[in-house]
């Protein structure tokens, strides 16, 4: 089985990444790369650019199909041939971009492509624009997130909140594990702490997090465990309680800690 | 034209969080303190009232520009303000704006639908021809059915194909519905000999020029036709109110409110004009999507076309072609975006109720018809103009 050396009392993992192994043409982007990841963590993964994080959660969220390992979910081997197949497996991935329309309202965003409809007068099927608000501003209430108006169009909205409404619409529809992928770039110092606090509510509620982040204060300050992957391999896993940021560095670039 | 506006559209899908995020928050810090301050919490209200006034008077300078066109041609122009020629406008107005409205939900989806214009005339020749193949003594219910039956079926075929061109083989909007202009200009040329098809039913200029209603001053009020047992000089007091082109584009534009407002499929329609990208991540078919709203743009274009059929009892393939532009302008100047997510149906009323008011009052003013294209044009520049300021404001 995988070698990951994480002994969680959480019991059984949800996902079992299991020597993944992924190569465009010549390169290698992934490695013999396995990992464990438990209900209830953060699982910060980290790595110099290019080290392979990247394919890494590709792989995992169904983008790319790997060429040789295995994932397993709940103990149970998948494979996909979509990202929206992991989707409704429960792998929910948030990306830089959010995949989030701008132009629609908060309500819109977190139902986007599974619309409520109420029929009208017994033939009119209109949108239920009542209960997907409702719906909402509940998911918002429980991650404690505040929008000022759900029925704005989000582009309004900062980048803190529009990374709350993807995050929302991922909970609302029963993320079993939720994949973010530098969900601080973009944001401002106090925007940056709300998202971190979301990720440690997510934990909270039983839904792990893998965070790929450049930002090691950030993974520091939410992570239980950290994955250090160098060139398409992953080089190192530590409890984020037991290392430092200078021994993560080091991993990182593949260097001794007393090197420059 | 739709080569940027399908870069454009790339582009915004992909990045929505600007693909290159840092680049762009790092090199914007107006959007970069905002969002702090919104965060910050009360700091967003101080600057509310302001930007919703702005937005609120981008919403309404259509609104508030059409009453002046308004009250302008009505103290200079002799007649302007008059129910007979309101309603002429509003009869004259009819089948650009039917043409408009399916326009409207494919800008919104971020394309274009060039064939209209002639995807319309078309319709009105096979409209007209199968019409002229009836029996004499067809009932005329029978005679509209059949004429429209030969325009949706114009419509569909021609929407489908353009659907498919664009959804399923990633021909950029601009170019594959270019090339059914030509086509559907060509067929309609070809099936017509190139001359107009006239249609010679006795009671069908009626129907396309009829009025719901009937009003005379004695006799009362009557549908669909005068009030009976009128003669000579009372006939030509009767006032007929509501032409049926105006009955049937207000039936065919609380349809399309809504559908493009109420519904699943409107919602859908602005999700990917906003963010293609994220629409096909959320599991939305968007290429069914796009499949249907080409064919309801070129159904409506069609509907539009056995409108003109009926209500100058002739076909012409070239009936469109200077609607198309027009029927574009309206859907712009109700402030849609070309590059798709904003625009509404009311927009594209009031756009178009725009330009009829500006042709018809300068016709009234006895002005070279030729300014009515300066004019126009003057307002989509207009329109775009303060559409951008709007979003200047808003992000």
């Amino acid at each position: 089985m995988s070698a990951t050396g994480s002994e969680s009392a959480n019991g059984k993992p949800i996902l079992q990444a299991i020597g993944l192994y992924k190569h465009f043409g010549g390169l290698v982007a992934v490695n013999d790369v396995s990992l464990d990841v438990f209900p209830g963590e953060v699982v910060g993964l980290v790595g110099d650019n290019g080290a392979g994080k990247s394919t890494l959660i590709k792989l995992i969220s169904g983008v790319y199909r790997p060429d040789g390992g295995q994932i397993l979910l709940d103990g149970r081997p998948v494979s996909f041939t979509s990202p929206l197949e992991a989707r409704q497996l429960g792998i929910e991935t948030i990306y830089q971009d959010l995949a989030l329309c701008e132009n629609l309202d908060a309500a819109a965003n977190v139902f986007l492509g599974r619309e409520p409809v109420r029929r009208t007068l017994g033939v009119f099927k209109n949108l239920d624009r009542d209960y997907m608000l409702r719906e909402s501003r509940q998911v918002l209430a429980q991650l404690d997130i505040r929008i000022p108006d759900l029925r704005r169009p989000i582009r309004e909205l900062s980048g803190g909140q529009r990374q709350a409404v993807a995050i929302t619409r991922a909970v609302y529809w029963n993320a079993r594990l939720m994949i973010m992928d530098e969900p601080t770039a973009a944001l401002g110092v106090p925007e940056q702490r709300k998202v971190l606090a979301l990720v440690r509510t997510l934990r909270d509620r039983g839904v792990p997090v893998i965070l790929i982040s450049h930002n090691l204060q950030d993974v520091f300050a939410v992570a239980d465990r950290i994955v250090v992957m160098r060139r398409g391999r992953k080089v190192a896993e530590r409890p984020a309680s037991a290392t430092t940021s200078d021994e993560i560095v080091s991993l990182m670039v593949g260097a001794a800690p007393t090197a420059e | 034209m739709a080569r940027g506006n399908e870069g454009q559209r790339a582009t915004s899908a992909s990045g929505a969080e600007p693909s290159p995020p840092l680049v762009s928050r790092w090199t914007s810090p107006p959007a970069a303190s905002d969002a702090v301050a919104e965060a910050a919490g009360p700091g967003e209200e101080a600057e509310r009232p302001e930007r919703r006034a702005l937005q609120l008077l981008g919403q309404f300078w259509a609104w508030l520009f059409l009453l002046a066109l308004v009250v302008f041609f009505s103290l200079t122009g002799q007649g302007f303000f008059d129910l007979f020629n309101f309603q002429s406008i509003g009869a004259n107005l009819a089948i650009m704006l039917i043409m408009a409205l399916g326009q409207t939900f494919v800008i919104i989806a971020g394309g274009i639908d060039l064939s209209t214009g002639w995807v319309m005339g078309l319709a009105s020749v096979m409209a007209a021809i199968l019409m002229t193949q009836l029996v004499e003594g067809t009932p005329l219910v029978l005679v509209v059915l059949v004429g429209l039956a030969a325009g949706v079926f114009a419509g569909v075929c021609t929407g489908l194909v353009n659907g498919l061109l664009i959804a399923k083989l990633r021909v950029p909007p601009f170019i594959a519905t270019l090339g059914m202009y030509g086509i559907a200009r060509g067929a309609g040329f070809i099936l017509s000999g190139g001359q107009p098809v006239s249609v010679q039913i006795r009671g069908l200029g009626q129907i396309g020029n009829g009025y719901l209603l009937y009003y005379h001053p004695q006799a009362g009020v009557s549908l669909f036709s005068p009030p009976p047992g009128l003669e000579g000089a009372q006939l030509r007091q009767v006032i007929g109110i509501l032409p049926h082109p105006l009955t049937l584009a207000i039936i065919l534009v609380l349809i399309c409110y809504w559908l493009l407002a109420r519904t699943r499929f409107g919602l859908r329609t602005y999700a990917i004009g906003g963010n293609r990208e994220a629409a096909l991540r959320a599991g939305i078919p968007v290429d069914r999507h796009t499949i249907q709203i080409y064919i309801l743009s070129a159904l409506l274009a069609a509907i539009a076309g056995v409108l003109y059929a009926a209500r100058f009892t002739n076909g012409a393939a070239n009936a469109g072609d200077p609607l198309l532009l027009d029927s574009i302008a309206a859907v712009v100047i109700g402030g849609a975006s070309l590059f798709g997510g904003e625009g509404t149906i009311s927009g594209t009323v009031i756009g178009a109720l725009i330009i009829a008011v500006i042709q018809n009052g300068l016709v009234i003013l006895a002005i070279n018809p030729f300014w009515q294209f300066v004019a126009v044009g003057v307002v989509i520049i207009i329109a775009v103009l303060v559409d951008q300021a709007k979003a200047r404001v808003v992000t």
